[in-house]
């Protein structure tokens, strides 16, 4: 109801009984006024500090919202509602922090006075006189689950003032003067008291209505214009009230026209527009010259039952001028739309159209009119004489509307006003006087005045809404190309270059995004950004973040951050962070924040686009590499198992084996251990080389050595292959890994010798191209060969070719390419001429320097 | 078999129990004597102590590596060397073969192979009047006279071809890296420069091998060096 009744006092009555029924309360903040009734009730409760704030070296303590969120009791008690928290912290409000704190699922206790409840506030200061600055939106009232109203009459509230029960010390004396004067007080309560039961009476209604969930119960919908006059204040706080009594949903209309906003202006209105938002309206900006017609647009459009608006200020004669005033124009309507005129409280101060800057150089423009009025004298003082004066006439209204196609209304105004007279005083006859005797002059002379001044202000109303229309495009404009860009582009990266460079020129601003891993853990600042955020500035990302709510400059939260953040959210996720960052001296208006919302929107999409692409990706690989898993798995315990088995029986049976056959089993153990030797080798090298720590070490080899090396470890192997050998004698030295390319050759011809049927030829060539740009190493066979579609994927580890028999990993053409392309070269398999397959392998080659002579 | 190694002393170092205890069958049975030592810095007191005939080394060791054990026992002894070592590991090869190991083996490797090496390794360690003349397939190289002959006939060598054939016959069996016949004919600019070593091998083989593109004597230690091999 209001200070003194004992709001605190009730609250942590509450708080005891809840204490004592064993539930997790904890005090966030309670303002006890060193009351000893309440400091008493206090006791036992358990207090979390409240945080220091520096502020222009003077130390103020504020409620520690982090702690509490960190601390997550189940209920927390926040005295004083509508207090403003120190600059510098999370929020303006203190009521925001308790958004945060219901949002985080902490149950709230909370004291408020009924004047600081916004849709009140005007009522208050009517009452009472004294500004109220500390309001709450009455959207937050709907968020309580239960409001109890602390009661007092006004004789006891004063009662408890004269003790000193209120406020302790000589400040007393002073409060009662001003606030606790018996009226004010009878006044507060029957506002408190009508309050609770509005609510009360709504809540009832509208259970009845709809079962517990909110619908609109009438039907009923008001639209409200909202321009920057401090009076459109009043005209939200009123519309919403009636909104609220009538349980009704309400639009705010904001209709910009060509008219150049004041800085100050633009604050207000934005400001009118977000109080609309916070008391629950839906806020529609148009762009209109004629605010009537808009409003009636989006009535109709939005299907509004009733319009709110205020009574005009301007001069009755102005309004008829403009086809009469918006008033008039509404009721004049046909729509089945009740109108309901507010009167201001009090007249406005100050201008709200920047006259200053209401056309590009407005100064050079009335020049211009003038020059060309004066021009136009002097011409028709010059044809005068051989015409009638109303030629003349016609010379001037050309050239009022010629100006008028270039410049802006007010210098053609005056250029019409300033020709009518110049023509009444030059030209028209009595000369050099102002006064006009014949009849039919006087109409030539109105009509010429009315003539002029119309034409000039509807060109001129016909430009500005060109102007707006332009404008209109080329918002659409940007959000097409960016949505045009962000299709194109084939990454993230891409993406978001082009989006933060288009979102840099069009609001003249610098960008920056931070994007949210993908298992939303933390936020990183991608490298397209236009500048770097500081720590400070990473802790409003971070809000934005996780409450993915926009914060920073222009809005409620954190409006002391340097930049806008807007947050990219798609389903509730939050993706990331857009942050927009202007000169300190620009803003940034409404249509362009909402604009920025837009191409938050944008990038949030494009985002998700690359997650799903990723999860996509990763699942794909997880099904490969499963399957490799598998293949690998199967092959080696197969492959490894088999060797081991014979070793095993050999070693059971030798001791007693007959000797004939001690030397059979011997030599099976021999073929079992060199399997089992070149399985090794072959996983180690596989190993090394997807380990990346394969590091060809290139030395000058001799085919020769090179070769006979090779053959040498495979030489049991190509038994029963007719086996031929071709190098040039003029073959040089090359240089190559002499270990990696022995084995390249030994696996080559092991495959050929294993995949073949025994008796066929192998042929092993060396050569160098005719370029000799490249040496070659060929291995031919006359085997199966491979069909062509098999050809790729046979270099594939774990691929082995349809006719290879039982046995092998299928790594070793793997390795061949891996250990290859180390030494930068290649290998290939084709078909044999005459039947059969060919690899070859290729290595650059360059000559070696100069073996010095003797 | 016994007579073979009449009773020498042969130190095998080397962590795995498996493969000492394989080393010690495939050398009693050869007729050596042989000590054991499971790390380096305990091989090297065996060497002090017991002064054997030869060491096997294993270049993977639990406390110092083996290259180490191979530098600090060059310090003072020139006992034969023969170290062992698996796939993949060349530089430490050439590393132990440059810091004075005699010879090397891969493992998985053969007994027989192993007893051949650790032959050759003893000869070599026995002082000899027979450096003077080296003698393998045909060809006969007088160390004194700077004559090289095959089947007879003189053989005409260039001075550095001369060199290189003197440097791998008087180390005969023994891996001689790289580097160090570099470092010996061209320089220690020269270490790089292994094409030179490349041709004058070849130019060496058509000149003394029988079948150069084959060669039986001048061998080639894939990226690690020669080897002249005289029987």
């Amino acid at each position: 109801m209001c200070p003194g009744v004992g709001k605190t006092y009730a609250m942590l009555g509450a708080a005891q009984q809840e204490l004592a029924d064993k539930v997790d309360i904890v005090v966030g903040v309670v303002e006890t006024h060193r009351r000893v009734e309440t400091e008493a009730l206090l006791k036992g409760l358990p207090v979390i500090q409240r945080k220091v704030i520096e502020y222009k070296g003077i130390q103020l303590t504020e409620m520690d919202l982090e702690a509490i969120l960190a601390r997550k009791p189940k209920v927390v008690l926040v005295d004083e509602l509508a207090h403003t928290n120190a600059p510098g912290s999370r929020h303006p409000k203190r009521y925001q922090d308790v958004i945060e704190l219901l949002d985080a699922g902490i149950d709230v206790l909370t004291t408020l006075n009924v004047q600081h409840i916004e849709s009140r506030a005007d009522a208050v200061r009517q009452i009472t006189g004294a500004p109220v600055n500390e309001t709450v939106p009455d959207s937050i009232l709907e968020l309580a689950d239960e409001i109890e109203l602390v009661d007092l009459t006004p004789e006891a509230l004063l009662e408890r003032l004269r003790q000193g029960k209120v406020y302790l010390g000589d400040r007393a004396a002073a409060a009662a003067e001003n606030f606790f004067k018996d009226t004010h007080i009878t006044a507060l309560r029957e506002l408190a008291l009508r309050f609770t039961a509005e609510r009360m009476d709504k809540r009832l209604r509208e259970m009845r209505a709809s079962g517990g969930k909110t619908v609109w119960r009438s039907g009923e919908r008001l639209l409200v214009g909202v321009g920057p006059s401090p009076s459109s204040t009043q005209l939200v706080r009123w519309t919403k009230r009636m909104a609220a009594a009538q349980g009704a949903a309400w639009i705010a209309v904001n209709v910009e026209s060509a008219r150049n906003l004041a800085p100050e202006a633009r604050r207000r209105l934005d400001q009118n527009l977000s109080l609309a938002r916070e008391l629950g309206a839906e806020v529609v900006v148009t762009h209109d010259e004629s605010a009537a017609d808009a409003l009636l647009r989006v009535a109709l459009q939005n299907k509004a039952t009733q319009i709110v608006v205020g009574r005009s200020r301007n001069p009755r004669w102005l309004d008829i001028i403009r086809g009469g005033s918006l008033l008039d124009r509404l009721l004049r309507m046909r729509e089945p739309i009740d109108i309901y005129v507010v009167p201001p409280e009090r007249l406005d101060k100050g201008p709200w159209i920047d006259w200053s800057s209401r056309s590009p150089s407005p100064q050079r423009e009335y020049g211009a009119a003038m020059g060309v009025i004066a021009a136009v004298t002097a011409v028709g003082w010059f044809l005068a004489p051989h015409t009638a004066y109303m030629s003349v006439g016609l010379l001037y209204l050309m050239a009022v509307i010629g100006l008028s196609l270039k410049v802006g209304r007010w210098p053609v105004l005056l250029a019409g006003v300033v020709s009518a007279v110049a023509w009444d005083f030059l030209f028209i006859p009595p000369l050099f006087t102002f006064t006009i005797t014949r009849m039919e002059d006087r109409i030539m002379f109105c009509m010429y005045f009315v003539v002029a001044l119309v034409t000039g202000q509807l060109t001129a109303r016909v430009r500005a809404q060109e102007r707006h229309e332009r404008l209109r495009e080329e918002r659409a404009t940007a959000l097409f190309h960016l949505t045009r860009a962000l299709s194109a582009a084939k990454t993230l990266d891409d993406g978001v270059f082009a989006a933060l460079r288009q979102a840099d020129e069009l609001f003249s601003a610098q960008t920056a995004l931070l994007l949210s891993d993908e298992e939303g853990l933390g936020l990183a600042p991608h490298f397209a950004g236009s500048f770097a955020i500081d720590e400070k500035e990473t802790g409003v990302a971070d809000w934005v973040w996780h409450n993915r709510k926009k914060a920073g400059r222009f809005t409620d939260t954190l409006p002391s951050s340097k930049g806008f953040y807007a947050p990219l959210v798609r389903e509730d996720k939050g993706l990331g962070v857009l942050v927009v960052k202007v000169a300190p001296d620009a803003t940034l208006t409404l249509a362009q924040r909402d604009l920025i919302e837009g191409f938050a929107a944008q990038i949030a999409l494009l985002v998700e686009r690359e997650f799903l692409r990723a999860a996509g990706e990763r699942e794909k690989l997880l099904v490969e590499s499963e399957r490799l898993h598998r293949t690998l798995l199967d092959g080696v315990s197969h492959e490894l198992k088999t060797p081991l088995a014979v070793l095993e029986s050999v070693g059971e049976n030798i001791a007693e084996a007959d000797p004939s056959l001690r030397a059979n089993l011997v030599g099976e153990m021999r073929t079992a251990t060199r399997r089992l030797t070149r399985l090794v080798n072959n996983l180690l090298d596989q190993t090394r080389l997807e380990s990346g720590a394969l590091r060809p070490k290139l030395d000058w080899c001799d085919t020769q050595d090179l070769l006979n090396a090779a053959i040498a470890g495979v030489e049991d192997s190509l038994a029963g292959h007719p086996f031929e050998v071709v190098v040039p004698p003029d073959m040089p030295l090359f240089r190559a890994d002499s270990a990696l390319m022995e084995q390249v050759i030994a696996n080559l011809l092991l495959n050929a010798a294993r995949h073949t049927p025994a008796g066929t030829p192998i042929f092993l060539a060396a050569g160098i191209d005719g370029a000799r740009k490249r040496v070659f190493f060929t291995v031919a066979d006359r085997g199966p060969g491979f069909p062509m579609e098999m050809r790729e994927r046979l270099f594939q580890k774990f691929q082995r070719g349809d006719a290879a028999r039982a046995g092998g990993l299928g790594l070793g053409l793997s390795i061949i390419r891996g250990f290859v392309a180390a030494q930068g070269g290649d290998v290939m398999v084709g078909e044999n001429p005459g039947g059969g397959s060919v690899f070859t392998v290729y290595l650059p080659y360059e000559p070696h320097g100069e073996v010095p002579s003797e | 078999m016994t007579e073979e190694g009449s009773r020498l002393e042969v130190l095998v170092i080397d962590d795995e129990t498996q493969i000492r205890r394989l080393l010690r069958v495939t050398l009693e049975s050869a007729g050596y004597r042989v000590r054991e030592a499971d790390a380096g810095l305990p091989g090297l007191a065996e060497v002090t102590f017991r002064r054997p005939a030869a060491v096997i080394l294993d270049l993977g060791l639990p406390d110092i590596s083996g290259c180490d054990v191979l530098k600090r026992l060059r310090e003072w002894s020139q006992v034969p060397v023969l170290v062992l070592s698996v796939l993949g590991q060349d530089d430490q090869k050439i590393g132990a073969l440059d810091a004075g190991a005699d010879d090397y083996l891969t493992k998985p490797f053969s007994g027989g192979e192993l007893l051949a090496r650790l032959r050759v390794m003893l000869r070599r360690g026995q002082p000899s009047d027979d450096l003077k003349v080296i003698r393998f397939g045909e060809v006969e190289v007088d160390l004194v006279r700077r004559v090289v002959t095959r089947g007879g006939q003189d053989v005409k060598l260039t001075a550095k071809e001369y060199a290189l054939l003197r440097l791998l016959a008087v180390n005969a069996g023994k891996v001689i890296v790289h580097r160090q016949i570099l470092r010996e004919l061209w320089g220690p600019n020269a270490e790089e420069q292994t094409q030179y070593l490349r041709v004058y091998i070849g130019r060496l083989r058509q000149k003394l091998e029988e079948n150069p593109n084959n060669p039986r004597h001048l061998r080639t230690e894939s990226g690690i060096g020669y080897r002249l091999v005289v029987e």
